[in-house]
């Protein structure tokens, strides 16, 4: 099941021109960029692990590419995603935020049920992927 | 029957005018002073880089040219201003995608422990894409009496970029003549990277009085004529003196005249002052400068 989260979600996968002119709108409006991968790519999980530092000051695209191109080559089967930071007074958080890459294979989530008091169901989801510990997942 | 291979004829003069490379060349020879051989080399960077354009579109390619640049001189010869200049010149002609500049020196680029170098250098550089990345005092990156120095990680990952992402950056090192020439000869790999060597003479006394001028300009001040007279004998004397940096110490000077016109004013309390007094440095703010008491010990 292929996993979407973030901004463009709708979408398929952006090719490389598409990542550089999203992030050549986002420079344009100020906002630094953080490149951030995970292989737990739960959709409550909102805490992926940093890829280096944000970027602060950058002007042109080329950064962020050398840095998505390093991701991926460090991370070739996990989620690595691109986000874009607005340090506005007011505002101080991601504006944008969409994946950059994705493993090969994704066997996608089962669901679970569980009985409680008074014959309840509660659901929950989980993934196949997460059997497995982590850094061997997806692999 | 005309043969149909023939392309249509360039035009250059169009390509010129749609990059306005000529009015910024214009305004390179009007706002510096001297410095015939830098706008020289400028000029044929420019040509060069035209060319390529045109080339471009007609198909033909000889891959992005190099453009990595070594500015050497001496100090206060218009380094930083020409590399400003050049970073505008090579946007103008799509050479560069931001046209910005970012400065940096060793601190910027070299890191204080192991580990600390190549995410500092590479930050720097990623800042610099779509832009030119000015090293100022480049030779300090190498210090040969320190093999153990990170210099040399900032040296070679600089390398790597310079050589691998030319259409991303453009880098310019900058420096004393012969402490870059020292620098160059330990790293041949630099030396073979850049292709531009430009060479920023000395200014001669005349060109020094007309930079005086033009800051002044600027300054909203002026010289009286006997001011002016001292003015050129300072320069003379000046530049005979040891630690002359060519324009940074005539901005220097000026920078004390103005201080001494400030306090001779103030000084003169109760006569009324008009609007020429406060513009005019007068041949008594210039003569007490030191460099007039040739007598005294030499001192800073």
């Amino acid at each position: 099941m292929r996993i979407t989260q973030g901004t463009f979600s709708f979408l398929p996968d952006l090719t490389d021109e598409q990542i550089r002119s999203q992030v050549e709108y986002c420079l344009a409006l100020g906002w630094a960029i953080s490149i951030e991968y995970t292989d737990d790519a739960h959709p409550r999980n909102t805490y992926w692990e940093m890829f280096g530092q944000p970027m602060f000051d950058l002007r042109d695209a080329a950064g962020v590419m050398t840095e998505v191109a390093a991701a991926r080559q460090a991370f070739p089967q996990h989620y690595v995603k691109v986000n874009a930071f607005d340090s506005t007074r007011g505002i101080e958080s991601l504006r944008l935020s969409f994946m950059v890459n994705r493993p090969a294979n994704e066997p996608g989530f089962e669901l679970l049920r569980q009985e409680v008091e008074g014959r309840h169901i509660r659901y929950a989801i989980r993934s196949y992927a997460t059997d497995r510990p982590e850094g061997e997942r997806y692999s | 029957m005309v043969a149909s291979s023939d392309d249509p004829p360039l035009d250059l003069a169009a390509v010129m005018a749609e990059t306005d490379v000529e009015a910024l060349l214009a305004t390179l020879d009007r706002e510096l002073v001297g410095l015939v051989p830098v706008k020289t080399r400028i000029r044929e960077i420019a040509s060069l880089l035209l060319v390529e354009k045109l080339r471009m579109q007609v198909g033909l390619s000889a891959g992005p040219p190099s453009l990595h640049m070594s500015f050497t001189g001496n100090p206060g010869t218009g380094k930083t201003t020409i590399a400003l200049r050049m970073a505008e010149i090579l946007h103008a002609l799509g050479f560069v995608r931001k046209g910005h500049l970012v400065a940096v020196t060793r601190d910027d680029l070299v890191g204080q422990f192991i580990g600390h170098t190549a995410p500092k250098t590479k930050e720097v550089l990623k800042r610099a894409m779509g832009g030119v990345l000015f090293i100022d005092e480049a030779y300090f990156l190498h210090r040969p009496e320190n093999e153990r120095d990170y210099g040399q990680e900032a040296i070679e990952i600089l390398l790597q970029v310079m050589e691998n992402q030319r259409d991303d950056l453009v880098v310019i090192l900058a420096g004393y003549t012969d402490r870059m020439e020292t620098f160059y000869a330990s790293n041949p790999g630099m030396s073979s990277r850049i292709a531009h060597h430009v060479d920023f003479p000395d200014y001669g006394s005349d060109e020094l009085l007309a930079i005086a001028k033009l800051m002044l300009e600027g300054m909203q001040y002026r010289l009286s004529d006997g001011a002016k007279a001292a003015f050129e004998e300072y320069i003379i004397r000046r530049q005979a003196r040891p630690n002359f940096a060519n324009a940074r110490s005539i901005r220097n000077a000026l920078d004390r005249a103005r201080l001494r016109q400030a306090s001779r004013l103030v000084s003169r309390r109760g006569t009324p002052l008009d609007r020429a007094d406060l513009m005019t440095i007068e041949a008594e703010d210039i003569r007490v400068s030191r460099v007039f008491t040739d007598y005294t010990e030499q001192s800073t």
